[in-house]
């Protein structure tokens, strides 16, 4: 039971978080570029100011997906780094928290490019 | 003589089929349900990673690298753009998303090369994202660091 509302609350949150996303590309002319930019930064501002990690304890994945979770991940990284190595860390922590992810992409995008041929659109 | 196809019912739902307001509630049901899907598969993703005996820290990057294959190999079968038009932000905002921005030009213009083509289109979107995002956690972390003493 447990498990099941930790879904429902993922799926509701990240549902709502991706309607912001939809609002903003259906009544503004927003390019996609600056709505990814806009949610990354976004997403860093609400963890510095303490608004986004009480959504992350409650939705998880919900919170985390979106790219709000990335920008998370930054701002947390930063933080955490500040902590540990003083000023420096400011330059250490974002790039590590989500280096996984930024090397994942950057990896599994050039496989693709080696695996795939271009679409016809 | 029937020269009204539609009883008054009918008509009503074609009328409101066809009209902006329940496009764009279409445009958000549709988003809705997608993102919170594609979130559904990270948290269990991330509950399969916590059998893996990963830690608070590490669990995350699993997940999200889980994310980001899937995103690229859909994205190289031709699926996640078809996705993509079903779903708007619901299919690109979550970090599935930022793979396809990734992959998708890295695939398209491989006829202008490995380094010019593949190399540098890779950046057109996630180029953005990490410039600002990496800038903006820079930033936080030397605020935390001037103000650190002070808070509570």
């Amino acid at each position: 039971m447990e498990t099941l509302m930790m879904f429902a609350r993922a799926f509701a949150v990240g549902g709502l978080i991706c309607c912001v996303g939809q609002a903003l590309i259906m009544h503004t002319k927003l390019t996609n570029a600056r709505i990814l930019v806009i949610f990354v930064v976004s997403g860093a501002v609400l963890t510095a100011l303490g608004l986004y990690k009480p959504l992350v304890d409650f939705a998880g994945a919900g919170a985390t997906v979106p790219l709000t979770g990335f920008g998370y991940s930054l701002a947390m990284g930063a933080i955490e780094a500040v902590n540990r190595y003083g000023l420096i860390g400011a330059f250490v922590g974002g790039v590590t928290r989500t280096a996984a992810g930024i090397t994942a992409a950057v990896v599994f995008g050039l496989l693709n490019a080696l695996l795939f041929k271009p679409h016809m659109k | 003589m029937s020269r009204q196809p539609y009883t008054p019912a009918q008509y009503r739902r074609v009328v409101s089929r066809a009209t902006p307001g329940s496009r764009m509630l279409r445009g958000y049901l549709r988003a809705f349900w997608v993102g919170g899907t594609i979130c559904c598969l990270g948290q269990a993703i991330s509950l399969w990673a916590e059998g893996l005996n990963l830690g608070e820290i590490t669990n995350p990057m699993f997940t999200t690298g889980v994310l980001i294959f899937l995103g690229t190999t859909l994205t190289g079968l031709g699926v996640y753009d078809r996705i993509g038009k079903y779903a708007g932000a619901g299919s690109a905002i979550p970090v599935t998303g930022f793979a396809n921005s990734v992959a998708a030009p890295a695939i398209e213009f491989q006829r202008e090369g490995a380094v010019a083509g593949v190399g540098a289109r890779l950046f057109t979107l996630a180029g953005p994202v990490l410039a600002y995002g990496i800038a903006t956690s820079v930033v936080i972390g030397a605020l935390y660091w001037l103000i650190r003493g002070w808070l509570p």
